[in-house]
Order: C-alpha cells, then sequence, then structure tokens
C-alpha cells in the first residue's frame, strides 16, 4: 500500500488516496482510517491528501478538519525524523518524568513552546500513558519503549540517534 | 487454514481433550512473558536468543503445539502479561506441565540465556540469581510462593501470561469457548438471568449491573443490534484492559459473542486506544483465527447463530473511552459525548440498539456462564461481587498487574502483594481511579477495595488504576497533573468543562508556582461545584475530585504552599534553587557534566557554580554529586 507520490504529483496523489478509499471504504466510518493510514506513512496529514479524500468520499473538508483537529494522533504539521514520546502517565509523574522532557528538548535543540527542531529530525512530546508503568519513567523513541530512564540515559540515546544521521 | 472446523459442541471438547493430552506431554514448557512491562525491559531480544540458543544447544522444540515427533517435547511460547512487571523480563519453565514444579526466573537478560537453556533446561539446575528475591533476602524458586502472587485470586487473568495468546487451540484447551456452548444450549433470557445473579458489575468505571443492562437492550425489537467492547483504557496509571486483550484476547472475543446471543445481535466492535499497538495485533490475531474455527461466523456451533467482530483503532482522545463518545468516533465523527436518553441499549452504534461493556466485564463472562453465578459470588463482598484487576504503580516495590477478590484491604494490597513503599519511604496517600478519582490518604488505608466502601473515602474505584506516593509527592503537584490532563482532554462541548478546568488548572499552577494567594482555595471549591454540575458527561462531573480529595485531606498541604511560600515534600521546584556549597564542593566537574542545560560552571580543583538562569531545576547535579556539596 505505500506509495512513493511526491506531494507536489498529483496523479500519485490521487492513486494512493483511491487506493485507501478502496481499503476503508468511503463511508463516514471510513474517515478515521483513512487518516491513520495517511498520519502513519507521512507522519502528518498533508493538506494536499486532505483535499483529495474529501474529494474522493464527499466528506465535506471542514469536517475532515474537526476530526483531524479533534484526536491527539493527527498532525497537520510535519513532524521530526525521530519521534520521541515521553509518557506522562501518572506513575511517570509521581516518578519525575519532568527532568526528562526537559533534557530531551534541550538535547534535539527545539525551540521553546515548540515539539519538533527546526531541522525536522526531533520531535518530542508528552504522550498520555503508554501502560509500562511498571517501569516509569518511560519513554517511547521511534516505537521502542525504554523503561526506568533518566536525564542521561535521554540524552545518550538522543546523541546515539544523531551520530547516525550525520553518518 | 486450521487443520479443522470447529461445527458442533462435540468437535469443541475433542480439540479440548487433544490439546490437553498435547501439553501434558511435554516434557518442559519455557513461558516468556512478552507483556508491555517485559517488552520495555527487552523481552522481545530475550525471545530471539532463546530461540537461538535452543538450536544452538540442539535442544529439539515443538515446531506446533501438535507435533509430537520431537524428541525432548521441549515447547516455547511467548505469553501475555505474567503480573510482575517491575522484575521483567519474567521467564517460567515448567517441567510436565506442572506448574506447581516450575521455575520461576526475573529480570532475564540476553546474557542469561545460554546458562539457562545449559543448566536449567538441560540439566533441571535452578540459577539462583535470577529467582526472585524479596526485600529479606529470600529466594524463591516457583512464582506461586512469592508473597505478590500467593494473595491474588485469579479469574479475568487466569489465562493470561499461561498460555500462548496466539492460539486457539491453547485457549480451547483450558476450557475455552465452553462458556459460550453452555450459553448457546440455554435460552438468551436465562443467559440474562445468570449474568443478572452474579451481580458483576461493569469493570469499565461507571459500575452499572451488566445483567440489566443487557436486558434493556434484549427487550429492544429492532432487527439489527451491536455489541461494542470499550478498550479504551485512557486512565493513566492504568494497562488491566490492555494486559487482558494482549494476552487472553479469545475470552473477550467469547463474552461478546454470549453477549450478543443474549441481545440478538451479530455483529460485534472493539474499540482499542491507539498506544496499544500489542493489544490491536493480538486481537485481529485472534478475530482471525477464530473465524478460521469456525467461532465466529454464520452457524457458531452448529446453533445457527451468526457473528462476526470488527476492530476499531483510537486516535488518542481520552473521552472517547465515554460510551456515546466513542460510538460517535466508530462512526467517524468527533468523538464528543451526547446527552442520554436516548442510551445506547436503545439507540446507540449507527442509531441501533447497543450494548457497550469494558474490556474486563467482557472477559469475566465466559467464566460465569461456564461455572455458574454461585462460584463468581464466592469472591468479594455485598454489592461487590467477583474479583477485580487493578494495576498498581508509583513509588512501589512491586509495580505490575494483580487481580484480587473486590473487597480486599488497600494497605494488603500495597504492602502484602505490592511489597510496602519503594526505599522504605512513608506511604503519604494512594490515587484510586485516575482522573475522575482521588487521593485515599495513608490512614485511611485500610478502605476495603469495593464499590461503596472506596466511594465513602471522597475516591472512585474506577478502572483499576492505583497509584502509590510516599512522602516525596506534594498533593496539590498531584492534583494539578490530574487537572491538567482533564483540561487538555476536555472536549470542548460544556463550558464549565472547557473553561472551568482551565481556570481551576491556572489557579493550581499559581499555587505550584509560589504565587498562590489568599482566597484561591475558596476559588477552587466554588469553580469545582460549577465545573461538576455544569458538565454533561462524567469526564466533567468528576473533573474536579482530585482537587476535592487532596483539599480533603491534605488542606495544610495547599495551605502551606499558599501562606507559607513552602512545598512541604519538596517537589514544586518553584520553591527550590539549587547551590554549591563551596567549602565541600572538590571541583571534579561531576555536576557540570551531567548537567542537561550546562548551567553549571568552573574551574577543575575549585568550587563550581550554578546559574540558577539556566538551571532547570532537575535535580541531577544533586544526585551525582558524590560531597553533598549541592543542596537546595
Ligand atoms: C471520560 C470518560 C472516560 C471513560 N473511559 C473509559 C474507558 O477507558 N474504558 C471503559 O471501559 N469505560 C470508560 N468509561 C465508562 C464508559 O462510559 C462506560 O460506562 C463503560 O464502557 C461501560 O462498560 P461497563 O459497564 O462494562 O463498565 C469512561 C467514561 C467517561 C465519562
Amino acid at each position: 500500500m505505500s506509495c512513493a507520490c511526491a506531494l507536489d504529483d498529483p496523479k500519485g496523489i490521487e492513486a494512493y488516496v483511491s487506493s485507501l478509499v478502496e481499503k476503508h471504504g468511503r463511508e463516514r466510518h471510513s474517515l478515521i482510517p483513512i487518516l491513520q493510514a495517511v498520519q502513519s506513512r507521512f507522519n502528518y496529514l498533508p493538506k494536499e491528501l486532505l483535499l483529495e479524500v474529501s474529494k474522493q468520499t464527499d466528506i465535506p473538508l471542514s469536517n475532515i478538519y474537526g476530526v483531524a483537529t479533534f484526536y491527539a494522533f493527527f498532525s497537520l504539521d510535519p513532524k521530526g525524523k525521530n519521534m520521541i514520546k515521553v509518557c506522562n502517565g501518572t506513575a511517570c509523574h509521581v516518578r519525575n518524568n519532568k527532568p526528562i522532557i526537559e533534557a530531551a528538548l534541550k538535547v534535539c535543540n527545539i525551540p521553546e513552546g515548540a515539539i519538533t527542531s527546526e531541522d525536522r529530525l526531533f520531535s518530542v512530546e508528552k504522550v498520555n500513558c503508554l501502560g509500562a508503568c511498571g517501569l516509569a519513567p518511560a519513554v517511547v523513541v521511534n516505537g521502542k519503549v525504554y523503561g526506568h530512564v533518566t536525564p542521561d540515559k535521554i540524552t545518550a540515546l538522543i546523541n546515539e540517534l544523531r551520530d547516525k544521521e550525520e553518518a | 487454514m486450521a487443520d479443522f472446523k470447529i461445527n458442533i459442541v462435540a468437535d469443541l471438547e475433542s480439540l479440548k481433550d487433544k490439546v490437553s493430552a498435547a501439553r501434558a506431554a511435554e516434557k518442559i514448557r519455557i513461558s516468556l512473558c512478552m507483556g508491555n512491562g517485559c517488552l520495555a525491559a527487552g523481552a522481545g531480544e530475550v525471545y530471539d536468543a532463546l530461540k537461538e540458543s535452543l538450536e544452538k544447544h540442539g535442544v529439539a522444540t515443538k515446531s506446533d503445539l501438535f507435533d509430537e515427533g520431537v524428541k525432548d517435547n521441549i515447547n516455547y511460547t511467548h505469553t501475555g502479561c505474567q503480573g510482575m512487571c517491575q522484575h521483567g523480563p519474567l521467564l517460567q519453565i515448567d517441567p510436565e506441565n506442572n506448574s506447581d514444579k516450575g521455575i520461576t526466573y526475573m529480570k532475564v537478560t540476553v546474557d542469561d540465556v545460554d546458562e539457562i537453556v545449559e543448566k536449567t533446561i538441560m540439566n533441571g539446575e535452578v540459577i539462583e540469581r535470577l529467582l526472585h528475591k524479596d526485600a529479606n533476602g529470600v529466594s524463591y524458586k516457583n512464582y506461586k510462593d512469592i508473597p505478590f502472587y500467593q494473595l491474588q485470586t485469579f479469574v479475568t487473568m487466569k489465562d493470561c501470561g499461561r498460555i500462548n495468546p496466539h492460539d486457539i487451540r491453547e485457549y480451547i484447551g483450558i476450557g475455552g469457548y465452553l462458556g459460550l456452548a453452555n450459553a448457546l444450549k440455554s435460552t438468551p433470557a436465562d443467559v440474562i438471568k445468570t449474568m443478572t445473579d452474579s451481580g458483576l458489575k461493569g469493570r469499565g468505571g461507571g459500575g452499572f449491573p451488566t445483567g440489566v443492562k443487557w436486558n434493556f437492550c434484549a427487550k429492544e425489537t429492532a432487527p439489527k443490534k451491536y455489541v461494542v467492547c470499550n478498550g479504551d483504557e485512557g486512565d493513566p496509571g492504568a494497562f488491566m484492559d490492555d494486559a487482558i486483550m494482549d494476552g487472553s484476547p479469545q475470552s473477550i472475543l467469547e463474552g461478546m459473542r454470549i453477549a450478543g446471543f443474549a441481545i440478538g445481535a451479530d455483529e460485534g466492535w472493539i474499540y482499542v486506544r491507539a498506544e496499544y499497538p500489542h493489544a490491536v495485533k493480538s486481537l485481529g490475531k485472534a478475530i482471525e483465527e477464530a473465524r478460521e474455527y469456525g467461532l465466529l461466523g454464520d452457524n457458531i456451533l452448529g446453533s445457527g447463530m451468526k457473528f462476526d467482530i470488527h476492530i476499531k483503532e483510537g486516535a488518542g482522545a481520552f473521552v472517547c473511552g465515554e460510551e456515546t463518545a466513542l460510538l460517535a468516533s466508530i462512526e467517524g465523527k468527533r468523538g464528543m459525548p451526547r446527552p442520554k436518553p436516548p442510551f445506547p441499549a436503545h439507540s446507540g452504534l449507527f442509531g441501533k440498539p447497543t450494548i457497550i461493556n469494558n474490556v474486563e466485564t467482557f472477559a469475566n463472562v465466559p467464566k460465569i456462564m461456564l461455572l455458574g453465578a454461585d462460584v463468581f459470588k464466592q469472591n468479594g463482598v455485598e454489592g461487590s461481587y467477583g474479583t477485580k484487576t487493578f494495576s498498581i504503580t508509583g513509588d512501589i516495590v512491586n509495580s505490575g498487574l494483580i487481580e484480587v477478590p473486590m473487597g480486599t484491604k488497600m494497605s494488603d494490597i500495597v504492602y502484602k502483594i505490592g511489597g510496602g513503599v519503594l526505599n522504605n519511604a512513608k506511604l503519604k496517600a494512594v490515587q484510586v481511579g485516575g482522573p475522575s478519582g482521588g487521593c485515599v490518604p495513608a490512614d485511611k488505608a485500610d478502605v476495603s477495595m469495593d464499590y461503596d466502601s472506596v466511594k465513602a473515602v471522597g475516591a472512585i474505584v474506577g478502572s483499576g488504576g492505583l497509584v502509590v506516593m510516599s512522602e516525596t509527592a506534594c498533593m496539590v503537584d498531584v492534583a494539578k497533573y490530574f487537572m491538567t490532563f482533564t483540561q487538555s482532554e476536555s472536549c470542548g462541548k460544556c463550558t464549565m468543562c472547557r473553561e472551568g478546568t482551565k481556570r481551576m488548572l491556572e489557579i493550581l499552577t499559581k499555587i505550584c508556582d509560589g504565587r498562590g494567594e489568599d482566597g484561591d482555595i475558596e476559588t477552587l471549591e466554588e469553580l469545582a461545584k460549577a465545573v461538576s454540575d455544569g458538565s454533561l458527561c462524567a469526564l466533567g462531573k468528576t473533573a474536579p475530585n482530585p482537587v476535592l480529595s487532596t483539599l480533603r485531606y491534605f488542606r495544610s498541604e495547599y495551605e502551606a504552599h499558599i501562606y507559607d511560600k513552602k512545598c512541604p515534600a519538596g517537589k514544586c521546584t518553584a520553591f527550590k534553587k539549587y547551590h554549591i556549597i563551596p567549602d565541600k564542593c572538590k571541583g571534579c566537574s561531576a555536576c557540570a557534566r551531567k548537567c542537561p542545560v550546562g548551567a553549571i560552571s568552573g574551574e577543575l580543583k575549585k568550587p563550581f557554580v550554578i546559574d540558577s538562569e539556566k538551571c532547570i531545576k532537575c535535580g541531577v547535579c544533586a544526585a551525582t554529586c558524590k560531597f553533598g556539596a549541592i543542596e537546595f
């Protein structure tokens, strides 16, 4: 199902969206699965694709926008290549996750108030409880869960990723 | 494809016998926990290493449950959560299908695997170092003797951690689907009666009697009805439903089918929260297998019953745990609650009569249909029958997942099962019921964990998250934490919930930042009432609970922040200022190297200084310094 369509290629976009519509349907209840597919493919919901989804499903763009902005998993802005999700569940809070978030933002060079670094290499987000409370504080780096994380450990993990990017 | 289809009950029984025989013949079964906690601790790597090591050592393992051609007859499998997450990865080695004789290893790493294969699997030797040791240094060979497990009673978690969740035959081998068979032999009315007699109440937080809910829906005459399973489990600090979906998915499917029979529905949906990718996978696999074996589809067990189940992944919105919001989300809309009535039992998914129950509620159903309402009622107390799963986390020695009879004392959970507070610290409070719940103070910790008693001390059983807090937890900070959560998860429909939580959060933030003023507490109390009164769904109605319960038991802590400009627990950083005591500093630069924000500078062998402008007060420097030269 993956597509190599670049966002400036209308034909590619059309074909990609039509493959999604074929798979999930064009009913209203197909919308979230379609957006989920787009989000996981691009790491965000590009405007060009939302326009095409609206066209092919006949769901008004305003409704699509409403759904896209309601759920935390959808983002209208591009995210970093490496995703660092710091769990903000109760156990992680009690076990002091704050310094971890601060260290991660700092090492990733993420401007204050933002979640993505300017070079788009990293995004750091606080996320709702991951259910790995036994290992609090927990962090997910590119889909892999790490437990008992310290500011040191997250700094080392991020530096490792950066080294890989630069190599 | 499945090697055979289960067409009638006799097929089910013969498969059960065949599985039992195959399992009985296994000389050794190795079960590695791959629940969320153990995975994060590296269970995935251990599994691969185990496979490789067994091959390398020439140990012949079964390629399939029914593979009888192997001489060693050793079977290794991954399982769902085995409970003691804090000590993962957990590995259970049972000889002759007898877990009483088994060996339980904890904190297993890739480096331990060869030794385990050589010593334990090939020679039956116990590796002392990998056994669980309690605080007194007593070590336990078999998990059943560990106090953590001894005080538990497993019903919904019974299979989780004991079977391969991705093999339907293993579920059938331990009596799976016999509950459904019993239901199909009787009538929908009888099933509802059994459910009502059992006294089972919904485990999703509301505590509504399940049989009564089913009866409402059964009475509807519509030709199309739905069964929906709520697997949204949004409460931070709760992961019971995840463990059941991941580790015992067939029990949920079986429960949903029994519900479908009782109310006359032919279609089910499971809504799983987006943060649980493993649960989604496991349920997906389980549905596929159930279809292959004929346990989903047309004419289930020869009864003429038709039923199929779909999975719907959430997209990250806590409010979607609320039943009407959840239904809207399945329909592809913004997940916003709507007024009730009409209740879903009357008009639910796509406008059709629908019952919606929690994961754990459904997991109880097959057991009730198999063993009867009376057996179910043997656990628990008047008004709260059966068992309940709890996740115990926070400042506790044995974080993990447990199941106990309702009515178990909270203090027994914390001290006997949980092993007490971390680092022998003093217990301050236990937060129960997540953002809708409250903090139960240490002197009320002997409260019985049943619906009524927990409510009487200002909290709720909720979905079952218990977060243990020691003296280092600041209660104002905890209230702020939950208010931050509900404020950001409020769907925005009701003004009081949307704006009121925001104002409450502002005041709490102000207090924690050292800017609290006289009158703040009173304003909080006033707002709490307004938010609760002016909200449609329980998200807003219960949002003030964490504030109210901490005010009820820890008012003096609020007052210390406001009037004395102090955080008694030492948690609120606004009241902290780190500095280096020059006389004690050896100028080793260890702190400067560890500081994540580069706020510490100095010349080697001379006292260093902290730039308080840059300092984020994380405390890493103080933890690093070997000379106790940094204080706040
Ligand atoms: C804000 C909010 C969040 C909720 N989250 C959940 C949840 O995550 N899981 C759940 O089973 N019930 C949740 N509920 C309760 C459901 O609305 C509903 O009562 C429950 O699914 C019914 O199932 P039960 O009777 O088996 O408990 C939530 C309710 C509210 C108001």
